[in-house]
Parts: C-alpha cells; structure tokens; sequence
C-alpha cells in the first residue's frame, strides 16, 4: 500500500474536508477539518486496514484560531504503515466526535484528552475526567497555564539567559 | 439498590429476592499490587460489573516534561513502569535521537539490546512469579526474586542506581560495560536457565496452576485489537505484533528470535507467552553479548554528551560543551516524531512535537497500561473475585504507568 494510492482515495471521498497533508514528516499525516474526523476513521478502519488506533492525544497553541488540536496516531498492522491524522476546534467550541463506537480503546484516551485539555468528545459514553480530582475546573495541559509557581522570585528566567 | 431488613431471611434462588452488594477492591488493596481501585458489583461471588478509578499516583509527567530540558526528562519515564525503567530510557534516547536525526554505532546498539533485554527479563520474571503468588505458589515468586536481585545488581554495576536507573544519555551510554558488568551477566545468563527450568516445572503442567487460569480473564484477538492491547496481552490473543520486529531499532533485525504467541488471550497464555519471551530474551542478550563489536560506548552527539570531567577543567571547548549542557540551552530541529520501542508489557510510544527550543512543545507518552486495562471490566465479567486479581495481575499493570 501506496501512500499517494491512500491520498488519493481520501482525496476522492474527503475532498472538502482535507485541509492539508505533510508528506515530509515521519509518519504520513493529514489534517482533517474536525466534522469529518470520526468519518475518516472509520473509513480508514473499515476500507483500508488501519485496524489499531495507537494513540491518541491533545496539543495547544495559544496563537492559532483554532487553538486546540486532537492528534490520532493509526496502523496500518497487515501493510506496517501508519498514519498520523490532525484536527483541530476553538476553544470556545471544542467538539470532536468521538470515536469510542469505531475503537474501544479510544475511551480512556479521549477522556484523557478532555481531562487535560478541555476537548468535548461528542457521543463520548462517559466523558469525565480520568486522572486528575473531579473539582478541578481548569484544564491544566493548556498552555496558559505555567509550571511554576508565577509568584516565585528565587528563579529568574533573565539569568539564565532565558 | 433495594434493602431488606436483618430478620428477613433470604432465598437466593428465586430472582425477585437476589440482591447485588458492592465490593470495594481497592484503592490499596494487597492483591492488587499498586494503587488500583474497582468498585465491583457482586452477585454472590459472581462479578456482575466492574467501575475503575485510576490517577490516584498522577505526577502531570506530560506537563513538567513542557519545561525540562531533552535529556532530564529521562528520570521522568524512569517512573514509568519501575518494573523495566532503562527500557523506558533507552526508549526515550531513541526517540530524542530520531529527533536529532543522530545514527549510533553497532556497539551502542548492542548495548542497548542486552540492557533492554535484561530490563525485560526483570519486568516478565516479577509479572509471572506474581501470578504464581496470587494462583497460591508463593515458592516460585520468592526464588525468581533471586535473580531479579541478579538483574538489578547489573544495573548497579551499569549505572549506579537499581529501581530508577536513568540509565544512558542520548547517543549511547555514559561509560562502557565494566569487566565486572559483562561477568555479572555472563553468570546469570548462566544460572538463570535452570531456574526458570524449575519455575516451569512448578508452574506449567501444575493442575492447580492450570484450573486457576485456563479460561480465565480471556479476550479474543477481535477485541483486544479493538482496545488498542499491544505486548504479551495482545500476543497471548493470537495477534504476533511485536515492535522489535514491525519496526526494528536498534539493530533487532541482526538477532533472530522467536514472537510467542497465544491461542485463547487467557491468564494462561499471557503467563506462557512471558515465559516464551524469557527464554528468547535469554538468546539475545547472549547472542549480542558473545557478538559484541568493538567500538566507542558514546556517539558525543554535541551538547547531548558530557564530556570527560578532567577535561572540563582543563581545556576550553569542553568546558564550554560542559557549560552549554548544564545549563539545558541545546537546539533542536522543530519537527514532530512518533517513536516506539516494544516495553516490556506493550509498545511504549513517545510523540514529542519540538519547536527549536529547550524542552519539548509537546510531549505525549503512550503508555501500553493505560490503553489496555480499560478492559479489565470486559474480561472480568462473569468471573470470581479471586479470577479477577488472577487477571489483573497477568495483565502486568503497574500504576506508575497508568498514571504517568
């Protein structure tokens, strides 16, 4: 199995929702606007053998509009290719379907991912947080919020040349 | 729930009166080995549902790792899964060399394959004499502990720690094997084969041993791909997915060795899958040690290696390598890697998205645990509460992991 045969074939039934693809990287990835994602899986699972769904996790960059993204690594076990898709939402709107229907394991995955960035999984059957205490009511792996202490004059950034 | 009143007497045969009753396994319950919490609900001594609770050791790895500088978060996935912790490291060295784009030579490679090796000898000696303990033979759990001591001792002699090692640096290792580290594992290389002789004579054809697990906690290769099982569990299946052979690092693919594989995912298999995996880790570790090339310990990847301390003191540019390393102000390519070694229970991921600076953008471990006990309640269902420890010990969870 090709890649550019793969692309291909997304291309000819995602056309629209193909935002762009990076070839270069190390694994093959396409970002994917976020209404199609749970589609694309399930196409990818069920056409083109991409049976194990690896890992799946968050990111936040805090200058772009869409400001959270949902990272989905796939493999392809019979061919040995895998495929890294992207999708990312604003944080005022963080809806993503979910993809416990297609993967079992991607429940606690996608739990993870909300309990650390605050992304909705819609259809998700048990979306609460799984590693961090109930109360909590921020989102801790989003950027603004920083590792240390903001208040803590004993370590200065400026000289260490930071 | 319904309740009932002390004087009324119960008859368990007629439905309308069966009662379920919670059971709390856990959060620090002796049989579980580590902090797992399952709140089950029992009919009788059948397991009716199971609700997990994990998170209870969460130390946010993936956020302090957003701050540390590439080569200190080796001590964070130390505390991973503490029972294999240099496989952890050596799998984070090759994913910040993929990063880097650095080749390592075949002598590092070798190197690695024996530590890795050992590493997993220890993790599968710990998980099988455990399923010994809770199937009632605590014998072969106290003699295998033994030789884990063995493997540990190694780990000294490499590096100077045993449960956490940090064993390694990025580009290869901080000093070679000593003499007295290669005859160390030349005599458990030696000795070990006659107890794991034993062990199997224990454990294997042993009636009891085999009432206890066959059947047991199984899961068939259609679900256990579903959940995203990878390692022993997912091999016991019936599926022979094996990183060290789909994706060959470090020089694997000079070694030839056998991927056990299962028929029926049970407690049974799982345990006969580890004790295969043992005997093949035995022949690598052997194999790499008797084909040990010649060759410098270290790639001196710049700014990744510290150089010699008579140096430090002595000459400018070490001193400067010296100073630039401490103070973590290393350059990376900005680019996005997935890399992923096979750990002792499952492929152990490590996604770093870098941009250009000291510490990883982003960081995500994969941790095999955490993706597969998620079905614990699945296999548990129907089950005894006494198969249900069975299985969660053969399952090889270990909290750290979970929790990351």
């Amino acid at each position: 199995m090709e890649y550019s045969i793969l692309l291909q074939e997304l291309k000819n039934k995602f056309e629209n929702s193909i935002l762009s693809v990076d070839e270069t990287a190390d694994i093959f990835t396409v970002i994917v606007a976020s209404e199609a994602v749970k589609e694309m899986i399930t196409f990818l699972k069920e056409q083109q053998n991409f049976i194990f769904l690896t890992d799946l996790c968050g990111i936040h960059y805090p200058e772009q509009e869409k400001e959270l993204g949902v990272i989905y690594h796939l493999h392809n076990l019979v061919a040995n290719k895998r495929i890294r898709l992207k999708t990312f939402v604003t944080k005022v709107n963080p809806q993503v379907d979910s993809i416990v229907s297609v993967f079992s394991g991607a429940n606690w995955m996608e739990r993870e991912t909300f309990d650390f960035y605050g992304i909705d999984f819609v259809g998700h059957p048990n979306l609460i947080r799984i590693l961090n205490v109930e109360y909590m009511d921020y989102f801790p792996m989003r950027k603004e919020y920083p590792l240390e202490d903001a208040t803590r004059s004993d370590k200065d950034d400026r000289f260490f040349g930071r | 729930m319904k309740t009932i009143n002390s004087e009324h007497h119960l008859d368990l045969t007629n439905e309308d009166e069966k009662v379920y009753s919670t059971l709390n396994l856990g959060p620090t319950h002796p049989a579980t080995h580590g902090i797992f919490q399952n709140v089950l609900t029992m009919n009788g001594e059948t397991i009716v549902s199971a609700e997990q609770t994990i998170g209870y050791i969460h130390r946010a790895f993936e956020k302090i790792a957003e701050r540390r500088p590439y080569y200190q978060i080796t001590t964070l996935t130390d505390r991973l899964n503490y029972c294999s912790s240099p496989l952890n490291n050596i799998g984070w060295h090759l994913a910040v060399e993929k990063l880097l784009g650095v080749e390592t030579n075949k002598r590092i490679d070798y190197m690695r394959i024996i530590v890795m090796e050992l590493a997993r000898i220890s993790d599968h000696l710990i998980c099988n004499s455990v399923i010994g303990v809770d199937s009632g033979a605590l014998t072969g759990f106290v003699y295998l502990f033994q030789e884990r001591e063995k493997i540990y001792e190694i780990y000294e002699e490499l590096c100077g720690a045993r449960l956490t090692t940090n064993l390694g640096v990025v580009g290869g290792f901080d000093r070679d094997f000593s003499p007295l580290a290669i005859q160390k594992i030349r005599d458990l290389m030696k000795g070990l084969p006659k107890v794991l002789h034993e062990f199997e004579n224990l454990m294997l054809r042993n009636r009891i041993f085999m009432d206890r697990t066959i059947d047991v906690g199984a899961i068939s290769a259609d679900r256990a791909l579903n959940y995203g099982f990878t390692g022993p569990c997912l091999r016991a299946a019936g599926i022979d997915y094996d990183v060290r052979v789909q994706e060959p690092y470090s020089s694997y693919n000079d070694f030839d060795f056998i991927v056990p594989i299962g028929q029926n995912g049970d407690t049974y298999d799982r345990f006969c899958v580890r004790q295969t995996e043992l005997w093949e880790s035995i022949k690598l570790v052997t194999n790499a040690l008797d084909n040990l090339p010649e060759g410098r310990f270290n790639t001196e990847v710049s700014a990744f290696f510290m150089p010699p301390k008579e140096d430090v003191y002595s000459k400018m540019e070490p001193l400067i390598s010296h100073f630039i390393m401490v103070m973590g102000e290393i350059d990376v390519p900005t680019k996005e890697i997935y890399k992923a070694v096979e750990g002792a229970n499952g492929e152990l991921g490590f996604y770093v998205v870098a941009d250009g600076g000291r510490a990883p953008y982003r960081l995500h471990f994969r941790r095999p645990g955490f993706i597969y006990y998620q079905a614990f309640p699945e296999m548990i269902t129907g089950a005894s509460l006494s198969d249900a420890i069975l299985t969660m010990s053969s399952m090889n969870v270990i909290a750290g992991e979970l929790d990351a």
